[in-house]
């Protein structure tokens, strides 16, 4: 067995061990500095020159910042410290993004309301935007209406089939069709909203419906509803089972030891004990159907009709703000800055629902652990 | 029957006594080890004469407010190997990590007190941790390696610390100072995680040495192994002492009887006030002497098993 | 012997009520049976008409062919494909640093009960629950126009759409970083590895495999929003290829929309077409997750 001396370090002198000094002075540092700035400000110099579009400038420059404060935390706090704060600047981007998309609609809502009254808007009930002259109108009340509709023709077939499916996948299903199941599930919530919308044009409505000797319009709310239910039920599935899996085993034990049926243990025992995880995945559900863009505009049409009548075309806020920035308006006047307002109430309402949402996952988190 | 009965303390001094000289407890084997391990255990300098490495003074820690440990004062000397004993949750883990500054890396502990080493005070404010941890080598409850090859978890320290040298070298230097060299020279690059238990300790040991730390500090390191492995381990770790010094934590009073030349004797001491427990040293000598003769109560009613 | 009249009584009594209950019981369960029916009947027959629709139309020529506004025959994505592959590029380059970095962050440096770290995890929570079509004004107001003023460019698509995939990179980054046990930083640290360099040579490393599932999972949904791309004024209809990140560009969702918006019904063919090319896509990538994700994924 070899027998090394103790040690390449030696024993140990105390002040190897001691930290970095930092520098005595600005005037040290600016030394220690300098060398790097000028080499990057001859580096970004030559870029600049050679790529040449502002838009390269800045984001160059910006790096070049970033690295230059870099460098100089480093050689200040030591390379740690400097990582440290790189790091919390990448953070803060998600912070940033929050005040961008606050600011950008905030912006133009308020330019928007100074020339369409604040009343006009929330409480009028003709939503003709890009009319010209005297049919122009901004009430959005027909179109908050339309979107609310169309989500509820959605979640018509996600609630129930959603739930139904999470009930199945939790309570019936064996761990081997759990595997099959699952996955198609996840497929389906994978599947790109524009294809949706396809099927929904080319097939639901043409097919299904007039196949069904329903007399709808080629655009119409019902089969825009019906794929947008489609498209949400495998979100409220996937929740909604999540929090059926976490309700402890010895709960369903307890009642069948007792004599329930399956059916009665889940829908008795489980499903209660589970609710507010599954309220969860309802307002989770109703959230993403609000929002969604694409299936509309492809197959709602747009119009926007303040009718109960499914038959009609309708289109609902994300599909109004798609449809609106792609029309031939002016950079500003009352037609930009509705895309702007409906942008603010659709933003308000997620962000609620989302807040109900949390709070509701919260409660069903606490009360297993 | 009678005769049974005079055997009893009879045997009870020759196992007391063949622990302190580290020899198996049952008498009949060769006499030839007990020699040896007697050795092994080191001709120690004269009292006088010893180095001490660290000096602890009045250390105490506290989680979150609540003391787990205090009042712990003594020297720790070079090339021994020396033992925390105690029961559980009377500090000695909490203890064994200030001496590396591991307990940095809990936002809740708080440590007061000096640590010196070789002097130098570990937690004044001028002390950077991470320098600490280069001279101050670690080997935790659960062996555990990095998921990479064997190479490339004794070469990490190595590299990360910035050592000059042939890589290859100081691999395979720390594996045979490990003891592990012989059984993985052929499959230095095969992972970690496909070794046995006792193995992939003795990496550990081998990656802390791959350093060339000035002390070893152990945290129960036997506790998760086999006898086997243990054995092979403490065997280690007395050939180690001729070149480290090593503080070792275990709840395996007859280990620390086997290796040990020093032993702290923690216990966990209830507050009458305060309704908390705390852990504190309380008593610090050579191992023969707190396993045959404690000068403190408690310490022979925890040596002689009459409390667990 | 005792007869027990009311137990017999009562006997036929939980007889009876069981056998409503059964039929009570199988009713429910082919209920349920046909929830979950539903997603697959739907699948199927999505997958289906597409097939349909555009199977016959999709071919080598029509890949390589820009898009025609005459001739339904001769259409073909190109340059959507082209846009939609550049997109996914750029994307990445934008969301895996940022949010590998976030994740980083808020899982090795941030002190969890500061205010800073909660606003910054509600900011993520809140992020991932906005509708696409708002990070399509934000793309609009701040990289189009506004401050960057890039225009309908690559480098503004790949931005916005990294920005509304960047909270699941961040998820799927915690996630995979948490799931590194703590001993291997604290043997790392024992050795005096400062932390940044156990971050990176032991606990980045070790949650790679899951990142790049994420990173891929991220991708995959960039490269099918369409709202965004039409909110920034992004091109349907491109009969040439972006060259650098500040030329326009036209992207697959972008594409197809344009083919089934058509008047002329000729066109939706082809767009059941370019939808079975980006399906194809996306079944390469996510098919590409699952292998890394079986081979690599570390059972600590």
């Amino acid at each position: 067995m070899e027998a090394t001396s103790a040690g390449a370090m030696g024993s140990p002198r105390p002040d190897v061990y001691r930290k970095q000094r930092t520098p005595r002075s600005v005037g040290e540092a600016f030394v220690k500095i300098a060398p790097f700035l000028i080499a990057f400000l001859i580096l970004d110099g030559v870029l600049i020159a050679l790529v040449g579009t502002p838009a390269i400038r800045i984001l160059l420059l910006a790096a070049a910042v970033l690295t230059i404060v870099f460098v100089g935390i480093s050689l200040l706090f030591g390379r740690e410290t400097a990582i440290r704060v790189t790091l919390l600047a990448a953070a803060l981007i998600s912070v940033l993004t929050t005040t961008g998309i606050v600011f950008s609609l905030l912006q133009e809502t308020v330019v928007f309301f100074g020339e369409v009254g604040v009343g006009e808007y929330l409480f009028g009930t003709k939503w003709t935007p890009l009319a010209g002259g005297e049919s122009q109108s901004f009430g959005v009340i027909p179109l908050v209406f339309d979107t609310l509709y169309l989500t509820g023709i959605g979640l018509l077939v996600a609630i129930p089939f959603g739930v139904g499916s999470a009930i199945y996948l939790s309570e019936y299903a064996s761990p081997r069709v759990r595997r099959i199941l699952k996955p198609i599930l996840e497929v389906l919530s994978g599947v790109p909203t524009i294809v949706f919308g396809y099927f929904a044009l080319t097939f639901v409505t043409p097919v299904i419906l007039k196949g069904l000797g329903l007399e709808v319009g080629s655009f119409n709310a019902l089969s825009a509803g019906l794929v947008l239910g489609v498209l949400v039920l495998p979100t409220i599935a996937t929740v909604a089972d999540d929090a059926l899996t976490a309700v402890p085993g010895s709960l369903r034990e307890g009642a069948f030891g007792l004599g329930a049926s399956r059916m009665q243990v889940s829908v008795r025992v489980v499903l209660p004990a589970a609710l507010s995880g599954v309220v969860a995945a309802l307002v989770l559900g109703a959230s993403r159907a609000i929002g969604e863009t694409v299936i509309i505009l492809v197959a709602g049409g747009q119009t926007t009709n303040l009718t109960l009548d499914p038959a009609q075309a309708m289109q609902n806020m994300a599909a109004f703000i798609a449809a609106a920035s792609r029309a031939d308006i002016p950079s500003s006047g009352p037609e930009y800055g509705a895309i702007f307002a409906v942008g603010t109430t659709l933003f308000v309402m997620t962000l609620v629902l989302n807040a109900i949402s949390i709070r509701f996952v919260r409660k069903y988190r606490q009360v297993y652990e | 029957m009678a005769d049974r009965v005079t055997q009893e303390p009879d045997r009870r001094e020759r196992e007391a006594r063949a622990a302190t000289s580290g020899a198996p407890s049952t008498s009949s084997e060769g006499q030839a080890a007990p020699a040896l391990q007697t050795e092994a255990k080191g001709q120690r300098p004269a009292a006088g004469t010893r180095e001490a490495i660290y000096d602890l003074d009045d250390v105490g820690v506290a989680y979150g407010g609540v003391p787990a440990v205090r009042e712990v004062t003594f020297p720790i000397y070079q090339h021994e190997i020396t033992a925390l004993i105690g029961p559980s949750g009377c500090g000695k883990s909490t203890l064994i990590r200030c001496l590396n500054r591991m307990n940095d890396l809990i936002p809740a502990a708080a440590v007061t007190g000096k640590v010196a080493y070789h002097g130098q005070n570990l937690y004044d404010d001028e002390i950077d941790p991470v320098q600490v941890r280069k001279h101050i080598g670690m080997v935790f409850q659960k062996p555990n390696p990095f998921p990479k090859s064997i190479y490339d978890n004794i070469a990490f320290g190595p590299r990360v610390l910035g050592m000059d040298g042939d890589m290859d070298e100081i691999v395979e230097s720390a594996l045979r100072r490990g003891a592990l060299w012989d059984e993985v020279k052929d499959r230095l690059k095969t992972n970690a995680f496909g070794m046995s238990g006792g193995q992939q300790q003795r990496l550990c040991i081998a990656r802390a040495l791959a350093t060339s730390p000035d002390v070893i500090l152990m945290d129960e390191p036997c506790s998760a192994l086999d006898p086997i492995s243990t054995g092979r381990i403490e065997d280690l770790m007395l050939e180690l002492k001729q070149n480290y010094s090593i503080v070792i934590v275990t709840h395996n009073m007859q280990q620390a009887a086997r290796v040990s030349n020093m032993t702290a004797f923690f216990t966990v001491e209830l507050d009458a006030d305060e309704k908390q427990r705390t852990g504190r040293v309380v008593e610090y000598d050579d191992t023969e002497k707190v396993f045959t003769n404690p000068s403190d109560e408690r310490t022979e009613a925890y040596v002689t098993g009459k409390v667990g | 012997m005792n007869t027990v009249p009311e137990a017999s009584l009562s006997r036929k009594a939980v007889e009876r009520a069981s056998s409503g209950q059964r039929t009570k019981d199988l009713m429910f369960k082919l209920m349920l049976l046909l929830s979950v029916s539903v997603g697959f009947v739907v699948l199927a027959a999505l997958m289906l008409d597409v097939l349909v629709d555009g199977g016959s139309r999709v071919s080598l020529d029509f890949v390589t062919s820009f898009p025609s506004r005459i001739s339904p025959e001769n259409t073909g994505v190109k340059s959507a494909l082209i846009g939609t592959i550049y997109l996914m590029i750029l994307c990445a380059v934008f969301i895996v640093p940022v949010g590998v970095a976030t994740a980083v962050y808020l899982e090795e440096y941030a002190n969890r009960e500061s205010r800073l770290s909660r606003i910054i995890e509600v900011n993520i929570q809140n992020l991932a629950a906005v509708p696409s079509v708002v990070y399509g004004i934000l793309g609009l107001a701040f990289i189009v126009r506004g401050p960057l003023g890039l225009g309908p460019v690559l480098l503004a698509g790949a931005l916005t759409l990294g920005l509304l995939v960047l909270p699941v990179v961040i998820i799927v980054a915690r996630e995979a970083i948490r799931a590194v046990p703590s001993s291997i930083r604290e043997g790392s640290m024992a050795l005096g590895a400062t932390q940044w360099q156990t971050i990176w040579k032991q606990v980045l490393p070790g949650a790679l495999p899951g990142i790049a599932t994420g990173v891929i999972l991220a991708l995959s949904r960039a490269i099918g929003e369409t709202a965004p791309l039409l909110v920034i004024g992004a091109a349907t209809f491109a009969r040439f290829n972006p060259e650098g990140i500040t030329d326009r560009f036209t992207a697959m969702p972008l594409a197809i929309f344009e083919f089934i918006s058509d008047a002329d019904t000729e066109f939706r063919s082809a767009g059941a077409a370019a939808i079975i090319v980006l399906l194809a896509l996306l079944v390469v990538m996510n098919a590409g997750a699952i292998f890394l994700r079986n081979r690599y994924e570390r059972k600590w």
